[in-house]
């Protein structure tokens, strides 16, 4: 059994208005040494792999078929023994 | 004609298309189940507008591997009228039979009022009964309606004349004012504003009801 650990955030060039919203309160909570914030999704997947290759290969794809849109989203993840 | 206005569980604007179909425009369409697999006797399919399963993930995420859909893009293939409002623009590009994404409101508000677009592209099977440049008003009820694609997506739009609607006053950060596009053969619409909300003079308007009328005038010429 392997768990991925995947973050989906914006993509750098696209405008992350709930990030901004949330820094924004934070700002009127004056928390003023926040400087950005991007909010983006994370996903705990647990899964049967033979190998942590194959592993990865089906996060890989999982991502590309449904987790993130890549319009807009970029993604990375972390796949360890679980 | 026969349309087929698709319901998903979530969908909230099935009935209103229903109603502009049967009642406003006098034509035939029923209510079919986003489980349904077959769509072969109808003319055109009308994707409504709502909360397919929830929004959960993204905007129209879910909703494109429901099993309606398979048929949905046959329809699509054989060059018939599909056509997306609201949260159907949403699945339409989450499907890939539009290109781009709707992404949150720049405002980050959602925003429901009537909208002045301006009818671009008005050769198009859902546009020719309006003039070029005409600006008509139709109703806009969404949080995630600010279209978004790369710059290269942007210019082919252009280039193939598929932008047909653009805002007057862009309300929720749209690249380039983008209210409606068509895909590359015209027969597929996505919008973000409601014309099935436009469609009788006591709802405020009537311009929405010329969208279906010129589909009419398509399929019968």
């Amino acid at each position: 059994m392997y768990l991925a650990k995947i973050y989906v955030t914006h993509k750098p060039s696209i405008l992350d208005p709930q990030g901004e919203a949330v820094k924004n309160a934070l700002h009127r909570l004056n928390y003023t040494s926040i400087d950005s914030i991007s909010q983006g999704k994370f996903f705990e997947v647990k899964l049967n792999a033979d190998s942590k290759d194959a592993a990865v290969k089906t996060v890989e794809s999982i991502c590309k078929d449904l987790l993130v849109n890549q319009n807009m989203e970029t993604y990375r993840y972390e796949v360890e023994e679980g | 004609m026969k349309f087929a206005v698709i319901s998903f569980p979530g969908s909230n604007c099935d009935w209103d298309m229903y109603y502009a179909i049967n009642d406003a425009l006098g034509e035939e369409a029923d209510m079919v189940s986003s489980e349904s697999t077959d769509l072969d006797q109808y003319d055109g399919v009308l994707i409504p507008g709502g909360f397919s399963y929830g929004d959960y993930l993204r905007s129209g995420a879910i909703a494109r591997f429901a099993p309606v859909m398979k048929a949905v893009k046959k329809l699509a293939d054989a060059g018939k009228p599909v056509l997306g409002v609201c949260n159907g623009f949403q699945i339409l590009v989450e499907a890939g039979l539009l290109p781009g994404s709707l992404q949150n409101n720049t405002s980050m508000e959602f925003i429901s009022d009537w909208a002045p677009l301006k009818v671009v592209n008005n050769r198009t099977m859902f546009t020719n009964g309006y003039s070029k440049d005409q600006v008509i008003k139709v109703p806009i009820a969404h949080g995630e309606g600010n279209y978004y694609c790369d710059d290269a997506t942007l210019q082919e739009l252009k280039d193939n004349d598929q932008i047909v609607f653009t805002y007057e006053e862009n309300p929720n950060g749209s690249c380039d004012n983008i209210a409606g596009i068509t895909n590359r053969a015209g027969n597929v619409l996505g919008m973000m504003p409601h014309p099935e909300r436009a469609v009788e003079s006591i709802l405020g308007g009537t311009d929405g009801l010329t969208l279906f009328k010129s589909i009419l005038n398509q399929v019968r010429s």
